[in-house]
């Protein structure tokens, strides 16, 4: 299984890409996660690899091999969509950010981004921060985005919910899998 | 049963250190290195510390291992560089206790200034070089090394790269190895290094080499995997992992021994296979070797030379095609940028305003290079924006630098800067050089240095006063500034430049994303009083963008309540607010 989470550094994506590693890892799977550490991580484009199975080699995952993409913002759904294999799965949180290209006007963000998606690949999305907003905390929009990944990725509700809680800080053990089961039932 | 976790390549490194009863180890932060320190100081049996550069660090290791115990030295690439005075005659003295120096490259230059290969530094200084290739190996191979480095008497680099270094596996844990101290016999022809004693270590080097090249091929390190005979490649680390993902069926010598390379092992394996690939990331250094023994292989004129390998790009050249399906859709960039509630742009946007050129260092402040600031020029490595500046006033006399400044981190400025300090006090100097002091090691991810008053295991130390230290080298005029004052920042710049004296301005304001920080307010834009006239766009914050009427709108989640966006509103349409 290869699975691709993509974002804007400071969302919360190593903490998504490391919940399903530890699944796989307690289901007895050979699993390899790779992350981005350094000045990528300052508000620029980053991505996260979890890939697992019987036996894993490389621990990133390559362009045209992705079984599913999981993307925090629309923009980077649509500048990782082409790692996706044929007939892959897109999950995409329904959010805007403006890069700064966009904001300073050297580039336009592209209009219809879902629509474009969907043309090629089959697409969830979900608006995990006004989700989490709604349930009492902005910053648990990862765990609403987790929760419906984890429909499409396997594993059960239970397997799921047991690493959550051993992996997040034990105060917000309850408004995550909260905002999990959010965005699982989505 | 044996306990397996999940662990980061640099956890299993630290892991590694701690089974093979390391007692000492010495760093400075540097992507892909810092978490190995992270992760080892969490042991109490390990003594860890920040050093303020690499040049000490290993110096600490080497001490230790001779006064007779297992120690590390950890750093990035360029890191060595400045590790190299030491590293080059310990190669000479050898060691007593083991010492592994853990360098770790980043083919791709994810974080880094350039894409150097330390498999060439470690052929120059004839040190023995190990690679990994996961996690489970980072480990293992790790506790090689320290048995490698007791048993041929010599210090032994442990290669590490971005993707090994910064990905996960599965690692098999076991118990610490606690190894006597060993007895330390003083001996000047080995450990003093004046010309009678190098010249007879020089020869000892080279025949420990000799032998460990002809030893190497029995190290369990290394790894032949015959399966079909027709395509055999000879790889090493991250690069075995492509292998075995786009040519499962191909034969695979996979080398752990770097340097020197096992001659036999390899001629043995060219023997068994019909076409030799040698797929090595970055320089040819396995393939150049093999090629002056006579051999023919295929390399280079395949491979490149730049960047991160993967599986796809084996693919392309031996089936001709890759698994991409689908095409690459146009996207606007989204390079990285200083946080919101950075002090750095504030300083930057000072610059920018004043139209002042930064000779400018290593750090999350290199981003003051890009758009909307524009305002560092320069960026070479540690320490050099001072230096830089002094060669332009040297070079072209006082004037050229009226609109030229330094600027440089609190631990850059500790780590090599203060000694270009020293150089412009004592060679007479009247350029200005600003310490962005933000309290910490910020880009590496916050680590503590020797003027925060934190040692790397979280104790209370000494923390050097920055002014000061500048003061007693001698700099005539060091003025400390909130790095939120606007208003003074930019008179005390406009008055340094302007000077003819030494000016040291430490702007002064922690980084947004340090720990134990609390942002009680948030900036507001009222849409009504908004002129849409731009200004506060030009200081590059992500939390600000516009709306479609052209209005500036400011995202409370992102925004830390710097107040700087509203410095910079001239008709009072930003407010700082506390927080709802």
């Amino acid at each position: 299984m290869n699975i691709m989470i993509v974002g804007v550094g400071g969302q919360g994506t190593l903490l998504t890409s490391r919940i399903i590693g530890k699944t796989a890892l307690a289901a007895g799977l050979d699993v390899k996660i790779s992350e981005v550490h350094g000045m990528a991580q300052r508000g620029g484009s980053v991505v996260t690899f979890v890939r697992y199975g019987s036996e894993v080699f490389e621990p990133v995952v390559e362009e045209g091999t992705a079984d599913v993409l999981i993307a925090f913002e629309r923009l980077e759904a649509l500048r990782y969509a082409h790692y996706l294999k044929k007939g892959g799965t897109l999950i995409v949180n329904d959010t805007r950010i403006d890069p700064m290209t966009v904001v300073i006007g050297a580039a336009k963000y592209p209009e219809n981004i879902i629509d474009t998606l969907r043309a090629e690949h089959t697409v969830y999305t979900v608006d995990g921060g006004r989700i989490a907003a709604e349930i009492g905390n902005s910053r648990v929009l990862n765990s609403v985005v987790l929760g419906l990944a984890a429909r499409h990725i396997g594993f059960t509700e239970e397997e799921w919910l047991a690493v959550l809680r051993d992996t997040v800080p034990q105060k917000t053990v309850e408004i995550n899998t909260l905002a999990f089961l959010r965005g699982y039932n989505s | 049963m044996t306990e397996k976790r999940i662990m980061l390549g640099n956890d299993a490194i630290a892991r590694g250190a701690f089974e093979a009863g390391v007692k000492l180890s010495s760093a400075y932060p540097g992507t892909p290195s810092t978490e190995i320190s992270e992760f080892l100081a969490k042991y109490d049996e390990v003594y860890t510390e920040w050093a303020p550069n690499e040049k000490v660090a290993l110096e600490v290791a080497a001490g230790a291992s001779i006064a007779g115990v297992r120690s590390m030295a950890c750093m990035k690439h360029v890191g060595l560089n400045v590790a190299s005075d030491p590293l080059y005659t310990l190669a000479y003295t050898g060691v007593n206790g083991g010492l592994v120096i853990v360098v770790a490259d980043d083919p791709g230059i994810a974080s880094s200034q350039n894409e150097q290969d330390t498999r060439m530094i470690a052929r120059s200084a004839h040190l023995p070089l190990i690679e990994p290739s996961d996690s489970a190996e980072a480990k293992e191979f790790l506790k090689f090394a320290f048995d490698l480095s007791e048993s041929y008497d010599t210090p032994v680099i442990f290669r590490t790269t971005t993707k090994l270094s910064h990905s996960q596996s599965v690692v098999p844990l076991a118990e610490r190895k606690e190894p006597e101290d060993r007895t330390y016999e003083r001996c000047v022809p080995k450990y003093v290094m004046m010309p009678a004693s190098a010249i007879g270590r020089h020869v000892v080097v080279e025949k420990r080499e000799e032998k460990m090249a002809e030893d190497g091929s029995a190290f369990p390190i290394n790894r032949t995997e015959l399966r079909d005979r027709k395509i055999g490649f000879i790889t090493s680390g991250i690069a075995y992992q492509y292998v075995r993902e786009a040519a499962p069926e191909a034969s695979v010598l996979k080398l752990g021994l770097i340097n020197p390379l096992p001659k036999r092992l390899i001629e043995e394996f060219i023997a068994t296979v019909d076409e030799v690939y040698v797929f090595e990331e970055l320089e040819p250094v396995i393939e150049e070797q093999i090629r002056a023994w006579g051999y023919s292989v295929k390399g280079k004129e395949l491979f490149t030379k730049q960047g991160e390998y993967s599986a796809n790009m084996l693919r392309r050249v031996l089936y001709g095609e890759d698994l991409a399906a689908f095409s690459v859709a146009e996207a606007p960039k989204r390079p990285p940028i200083l946080c919101p509630g950075c002090p750095h742009r504030s300083v930057f946007s000072v610059l920018n305003s004043l139209k002042i050129h930064a000779a400018g260092d290593i750090g999350c402040y290199t981003l003051g290079a890009v758009a909307p600031l524009n305002v560092i020029d320069t960026t070479i490595c540690m320490g050099s924006s001072i230096s830089l500046l002094h060669g332009m006033e040297m070079a072209r006399g006082k004037e050229y630098i009226k609109n030229w400044v330094a600027t440089i981190g609190d631990s850059t400025f500790l780590h090599t800067g203060i000694n270009s300090l020293i150089n412009m006090v004592y060679n007479k100097a009247t350029g200005t050089v600003i310490i962005l002091d933000n309290r910490t090691t910020g880009m590496t991810g916050h680590q503590e240095h020797a003027a925060t008053g934190k040692t790397l295991k979280g104790e209370p130390t000494h923390a050097i006063d920055l002014a000061e230290l500048c003061r007693s080298v001698g700099v005539p005029r060091v003025i400390t500034v909130d790095a939120f004052d606007v208003e003074g920042l930019r008179r005390t710049v406009r008055e340094s430049v302007n000077g003819d004296t030494l000016t040291v301005i430490i702007a002064k304001a922690p980084c947004a994303l340090l720990k134990g920080q609390s942002f009680p307010d948030v900036c507001e834009c009222d849409t009504e009083s908004c002129k849409k006239c731009g200004a506060c766009l030009k200081i590059g914050c992500p939390a600000i963008t516009k709306n479609a009427d052209g209005t500036v709108k400011i995202d409370e989640t992102m925004c830390n309540g710097c107040g700087l966006c509203q410095s910079y509103c001239k008709f009072g349409a930003i407010k700082k607010l506390p927080r709802a």
